[in-house]
């Protein structure tokens, strides 16, 4: 079966490149999954989802991706981050730190959307570090 | 005669003291370059797939009529972004800039613009306050390391200017290309109203025939504005790479005149204590040859 080419970059570093069977990734309209011979597609991604990149063999690549952009092509897919992280680069200390920071700002101020974008941001690194929140 | 040997001395110790430094910051920025090239290239993979999306999106949609992207029909301002350095001790790097802009200000001038500088980098800073005009924006700090935050925030200052009733009409940059270590250029652009800047290898044939989730309008609105942030990003990195390349290459020269002039002071120093021990012997042999003039007299 053919594989799909995927690119996760955000501005200031590619983040993973590689080949894959399957994507799935959290657009504002909901959920997607990409597969090879997918449609052309361009999505806007939500702040704070996370991204899941199945490889068969090599096990799921998960990584918390921050606003930005999905494109698919002619088997391409590229995630566009804002900023993006890894799983395996998540420091669930400090995730889970700045997650309890942004919920006490959150109780202070119902109105605080900066800590609520905060909070979700914290929660999308602790879902791809595999964590539960 | 010894005072001109002390005062020697005394210069060649200071211009030694002043070789020290400049070769100091030579080699900082020569590592910096290399740092600041790195990022380029990090950056590249990005670019180039935001400029894809954006062309995808305007190739796809026939009658693009996003804010962004329509030029006003009697412009009456313009806004010029001025990318200068924090740090002087780089050359011509901020002369250039600065010349540059003044070059633009004149153009648009003549077109019946209002011109609003926005100037990033405290060199651009004290040159726009010591002339006292008015600045519409302000950023210092990072013009040597700049992050992608620093473009956001550049960015989003623009763009809400631009979309701003009273606001502003077009865009203009003006940065330091980095093209290679010996050769900086300086880049005049226009960024708003946009011209998409075509990817180096045109897409072949047809364009695939995109979906757009939502909807090709709402992917424009949060694609648009991701696009200029990302040229200002361009920008501000070329314009770092290129501050520490002008910086290596005045610190350069600057290094190897201080070693020029400590060789010369050398030179002048040997021959004046040379002067001075001629000197010495002449004195003592003259002394020595009376006294033996005036023994063989009594004798």
């Amino acid at each position: 079966m053919a594989k799909l080419r995927v690119g996760v970059v955000s501005p200031e570093r590619e983040i993973w490149t590689g080949e894959a069977d399957m994507v799935i990734a959290k657009t504002v309209d909901g959920e997607i999954g990409i597969m090879p011979n997918h449609a052309p597609v361009l999505g806007v991604l939500v702040e704070g989802g996370v991204l899941r990149v199945k490889r068969g063999d090599e096990g799921d690549l998960v990584a918390a991706v921050h606003g930005g952009f999905i494109s698919v092509a002619d088997n391409d897919v590229s995630i566009l981050a804002e900023a993006a992280e890894l799983g395996s680069e998540v420091d669930v200390a400090r995730a889970k730190d700045a997650l309890q920071r942004a919920q006490a700002s959150i109780e202070a101020d119902q109105e605080d959307a900066d800590a609520r974008l905060q909070a979700k941001r914290a929660a999308a690194r602790l879902r791809a570090a595999g964590e539960e929140v | 005669m010894g005072a001109q040997l002390r005062q020697l001395r005394r210069r060649i110790k200071s211009v030694k003291s002043t070789a020290k430094i400049t070769r100091a910051q030579e080699l900082i920025a020569s590592s910096r370059i290399v740092k600041a090239q790195q990022r380029m290239q990090a950056a590249v993979p990005y670019e180039r797939e935001i400029t894809h999306a954006v062309s995808a999106v305007l190739s796809n949609t026939t009658n693009v009529d996003h804010p962004l992207t329509v030029a006003k029909e009697q412009p009456a301002t313009a806004g010029v972004l001025i990318v200068t350095s924090d740090r002087g001790f780089a050359g011509g790097y901020n002369a250039n800039i600065l010349r540059e802009a003044e070059a633009l200000k004149g153009h648009l001038t003549e077109r019946g613009l209002t011109v609003k500088p926005y100037v990033v980098g405290r060199k651009g800073l004290t040159w726009h306050r010591f002339r006292s005009r008015e600045m519409f924006g302000e950023w210092d700090g990072f013009s040597d390391n700049p992050t992608y935050a620093n473009a956001k925030e550049i960015a989003d200052a623009l763009i809400t200017a631009f979309k701003a009733e009273d606001g502003i009409d077009e865009i203009h940059v003006v940065y330091t290309g980095f093209v290679s270590m010996l050769t900086q250029n300086v880049i005049v652009k226009r960024i708003l109203p946009l011209e998409v800047e075509e990817a180096e290898t045109p897409p072949e044939g047809i364009p695939p025939y995109y979906e757009f989730e939502p909807t090709a309008g709402d992917v424009l609105d949060s694609l648009l504005p991701r696009y200029i942030e990302s040229r200002i990003y361009n920008a501000l990195l070329q314009s770092a790479a290129s501050e520490h390349a002008a910086r290596r290459r005045a610190m350069k020269s600057a290094t190897d005149n201080a070693n020029e002039l400590i060789r010369v002071f050398t030179q002048q120093m040997n021959q004046a204590r040379q002067a001075e021990i001629t000197q010495e012997i002449s004195e003592i042999v003259g002394g020595a040859n009376a006294l033996a003039d005036a023994a063989a007299g009594k004798e």
